[in-house]
C-alpha cells in the first residue's frame, strides 16, 4: 500500500475530520459512541447513502441529478396508493416503484444523452414534472402505509437500549439493501469495463468515444440506474417512516450532492470514490445529529450545512488549483 | 417591408419570440375572451411578474457566463427577512408620514446593499477560489437560507408598516408600481448587457474563460460583477415579494428558480453561455406570465399541473433551440 498517496488523498482528509468531530461529540455530550446513537446514525444515514451511490456515477460523467427526491416521491407514491388492495407482497410494490424510476431515469437519460444538455436544467424539468404529476394527477397527501410494507417495516435486525436515557433505537432491515447497493456500486465502478467509461466519460467524452467506449449507451445506463434506485429507495424510505410523506425527501438532493464532492468526487468529472462519497455523507448526517447533542437550536441546521458544503468545495477548489499549477510549472520544466 | 425584414434577420431568437408572443396573446384571448383582455386581468398580472422576472434576468446574467445562481431566491428571502425586522423597530404608527417614508427608502437601502455583499460572496467563490457555479451557489443557497431561518426561527414574519405594502401594491396613473420598478432594472440590465463593455467582457467570458484570460480581462472581477448584479436584482425582488404578501419567511418562492431557468432558456440564453440578450429574456416573462395568468382562469387546474407544464415546456424548449441551432449550422456551413 502506497501510504504516501492515501495520505494527499480527499478521504483521507474528510476521514480525520470525521474522527475528530466524532471526539468532539463525545467529550462534549458524552452521548456519541453509545449503542442507540450509533444505530440512530446509521438509519439516518442509510437512505441518504444509497443515493449516494447513484449521484455518484452522475458526477464522475460530469453530470449532475437533481430529480432523484421527485422520481423517489412519485414512484413511493404512486404505489403506495394504487396498489393498496391489489397485492399483499411487499416485493411487489419494490419491483413496481422501481419500474417507474427506470422510466424516468430513461427519460433524463436519452435528453441528456442525445442532446447534451446540462444535466442540472433537465432533471430540474423533470424533477418538477415528477412532483406536478404526483400533487396534481395523484393529489397526493400524508398517506396510511399499507399492511405488508408497514409490517416489513417493523421487522428490525437488531435493537439496542441505552442503559443511561433508556431509550430504544432499532436496525432495520433496510440496512442490509444498503450494504449491497454500496457493494455494487463498488463492484460497477471498480471491477467493470462499465466502471471504466463512467470514468472515461468524466476524463474526456471525445476520448472516451475514440477509446471506444459508447458514450451514448453509458450515460443512459447511469440515469437509468439512479431512477431505478431512486424508485426503489423511496418505497425502503416509506417502510422506515412507516407512513407516506410524500413531500419529506425534498431538498436532499442538496445534501447529497454535497457529500459526493465533499468526499472528493470532482464536479467537472473524471474523479471519485465510493468511500469518499459514503464518508462525506457520513460527515453530513453526524454534524445533523449532532447539533441536537450539543444542544444546539436545530434552525442551525441551514447554515452549517451550507458553512460546510462551502468550505469544503473551496478546500478541494483550492487543492485542483494548486495541482494545475504545479503540473504547468513542471511541464515548462520539461519544455526547457 | 425591408426593415421588417431586416429586423428579423439581425435578432431571429427575439423576432422568433414576438411570433411566440403574439400566438399565445391570441389564444389566450380567443379562449377566454373578455376575462382575459379586461383591464383587471392586465392589472393583475402586472403585479405578479415583476418579482420572478426579475430573478429570471438574475439568472439570465449568470447563465450568460455559463454559470447558474442557484441562490437568487434565497438572497431574496434573506432581504425580505431582514427588512420585516429592521422596519417594525424603526415605524411604530405615530412616525409622521414623510419620516416613514425615509425610513422604508433606508431599509430597502440596506436590503440591497445585502443582497450585493451576498452577490459578492458568490462572485469570490466562483472567480478567486474557483468553486464551480452550481457548487458555490448551493452552498450558499443553504448558508442564506439558513440564515434567514436562524432569524425568523422558521416562522413568517409579519406587522409590517402598513406605508410598505401600500407603497408597493399602488398604481401611478394606473400602472402598478412594481412595472416601474421591474421596468428601471431591466432597461437598466438589457443596457448593461448589449451596450456597455461589461455587457461585451461578461459574453466573452461565457464564450470562453481562456479566450478572456488571453485578451487581458479580469476573470475574477467580471465574475464578482456578473454575481453582484444577479445579488442585487434578487434583493430587489425580495423587497417586491416583501411588499406583496405583506409578510417575509425564510421559503417563499421555492419554485421561482425553476421558473427563472425557464424563462432564461426560453428567452434564448445559451446555458453554456455567451448567447442571448435582455430583450429575449424580458418577452419571454411576459409570455410566461400570460400563460400563467390564463391557466389560472381555468378553475380544474390546480397549481400543481403548472409544475408539470413549467418542466415540460424547459425541457421542448432546450430541445427545440438545439434542433433550430443545428440547423442554422449546417446552413452555415453549406453557405
Amino acid at each position: 500500500m502506497n501510504w504516501k498517496r492515501v495520505f494527499k488523498s480527499t478521504e483521507f482528509y474528510v476521514a480525520v475530520v470525521l474522527l475528530l468531530l466524532c471526539m468532539a461529540v463525545q467529550i462534549k455530550s458524552g452521548q456519541f459512541f453509545t449503542g442507540n446513537n450509533l444505530v440512530d446514525i446509521t438509519r439516518a444515514f442509510s437512505i441518504p447513502a444509497m443515493f449516494c451511490i447513484g449521484e455518484m456515477f452522475v458526477i464522475i460523467t460530469g453530470g449532475v441529478d437533481v430529480s432523484f427526491p421527485a422520481i423517489a416521491s412519485m414512484s413511493m407514491f404512486i404505489v403506495c396508493s394504487e396498489m393498496e388492495h391489489m397485492t399483499s407482497n411487499p416485493l411487489a410494490f419494490f419491483v413496481v416503484a422501481m419500474f417507474i424510476g427506470l422510466a424516468i431515469g430513461l427519460i433524463n437519460g436519452f435528453i441528456i444523452a442525445k442532446f447534451r444538455f446540462p444535466a442540472l436544467i433537465v432533471t430540474l424539468g423533470t424533477s418538477s414534472i415528477c412532483f406536478g404529476i404526483m400533487q396534481g394527477v395523484f393529489k397526493s397527501r400524508e398517506y396510511p402505509l399499507c399492511a405488508p410494507l408497514y409490517e416489513l417495516g417493523q421487522t428490525k435486525l437488531f435493537s439496542v437500549t441505552n442503559s443511561v436515557s433508556g431509550l430504544t433505537s432499532d436496525m432495520p432491515i433496510g440496512v442490509i439493501l444498503m450494504i449491497l447497493l454500496i457493494f455494487a456500486g463498488w463492484f460497477i465502478l471498480n471491477k467493470t469495463m462499465l466502471g471504466r467509461g463512467i470514468y472515461a466519460i468524466g476524463g474526456d467524452v471525445k476520448a472516451a468515444q475514440r477509446a471506444g467506449f459508447n458514450v451514448f449507451g453509458i450515460l443512459m445506463f447511469i440515469y437509468a440506474f439512479s431512477g431505478c434506485m431512486a424508485g426503489l429507495i423511496g418505497v425502503l424510505r416509506s417502510t422506515m417512516l412507516l407512513a407516506v410523506h410524500p413531500n419529506n425527501l425534498e431538498g436532499l438532493e442538496m445534501t447529497v450532492i454535497a457529500a459526493c464532492v465533499l468526499g472528493g468526487v470532482r464536479m467537472a468529472g473524471g474523479k471519485g470514490t465510493v468511500l469518499g462519497a459514503l464518508l462525506g455523507m457520513a460527515l453530513l448526517t453526524i454534524v445533523d445529529n449532532s447539533l441536537i447533542l450539543l444542544d444546539i437550536s436545530t434552525t442551525w441546521q441551514k447554515v452549517f450545512t451550507g458553512a460546510i458544503i462551502i468550505i469544503g468545495t473551496a478546500a478541494s477548489a483550492l487543492q485542483a488549483k494548486r495541482d494545475e499549477r504545479k503540473l504547468t510549472v513542471k511541464l515548462n520544466e520539461g519544455g526547457k | 417591408m425591408e426593415t421588417l425584414k431586416g429586423f428579423i434577420d439581425k435578432d431571429k431568437n427575439l423576432a422568433r419570440l414576438l411570433i411566440v408572443f403574439v400566438v399565445v396573446f391570441a389564444i389566450c384571448a380567443v379562449l377566454k375572451g373578455s376575462l382575459f383582455l379586461s383591464v383587471s386581468n392586465f392589472q393583475s398580472m402586472g403585479k405578479q411578474f415583476p418579482e420572478f422576472g426579475l430573478l429570471a434576468i438574475a439568472m439570465a446574467f449568470t447563465l450568460f457566463t455559463a454559470g447558474i445562481d442557484l441562490s437568487v431566491v434565497a438572497i431574496a428571502n434573506l432581504c425580505a427577512v431582514l427588512m420585516a425586522k429592521v422596519l417594525p423597530t424603526l415605524i411604530t404608527p405615530d412616525t409622521a408620514a414623510s419620516q416613514a417614508t425615509m425610513m422604508i427608502l433606508l431599509a430597502c437601502c440596506m436590503a440591497v446593499m445585502v443582497g450585493v455583499l451576498c452577490g459578492a460572496l458568490n462572485g469570490f467563490l466562483i472567480g478567486v477560489i474557483g468553486i464551480t457555479p452550481i457548487l458555490a451557489t448551493l452552498g450558499t443557497q443553504a448558508l442564506f437560507m439558513g440564515c434567514a431561518i436562524v432569524m425568523t426561527n422558521g416562522s413568517t414574519l409579519g406587522g409590517l408598516p402598513k406605508q410598505l405594502s401600500a407603497g408597493i401594491n399602488s398604481n401611478v396613473a394606473g400602472i402598478p408600481v412594481t412595472i416601474l420598478i421591474f421596468a428601471v432594472f431591466a432597461v437598466f440590465s438589457a443596457y448593461i448587457m448589449s451596450r456597455t463593455t461589461i455587457g461585451y467582457k461578461l459574453r466573452m467570458l461565457g464564450t470562453s474563460e481562456k479566450a478572456s484570460t488571453f485578451s487581458g480581462f479580469s476573470n475574477v472581477k467580471l465574475y464578482i460583477t456578473n454575481y453582484v448584479l444577479s445579488g442585487l436584482l434578487s434583493a430587489v425582488a425580495g423587497i417586491i415579494m416583501l411588499g406583496r404578501f405583506n409578510s417575509a419567511k425564510a421559503d417563499y418562492g421555492a419554485s421561482y428558480v425553476m421558473e427563472a431557468i425557464l424563462i432564461a432558456v426560453l428567452g434564448g440564453v445559451d446555458p453554456y453561455g455567451g448567447k442571448g440578450n435582455m430583450k429575449g429574456v424580458i418577452v419571454a416573462i411576459i409570455i410566461v406570465q400570460m400563460i400563467s395568468s390564463w391557466l389560472n382562469m381555468y378553475e380544474g387546474i390546480s397549481n400543481f399541473y403548472r409544475q408539470i407544464i413549467w418542466g415540460a415546456l424547459l425541457i421542448f424548449v432546450l430541445i427545440y433551440n438545439y434542433i433550430v441551432n443545428e440547423r442554422e449550422k449546417k446552413k452555415a456551413m453549406k453557405g
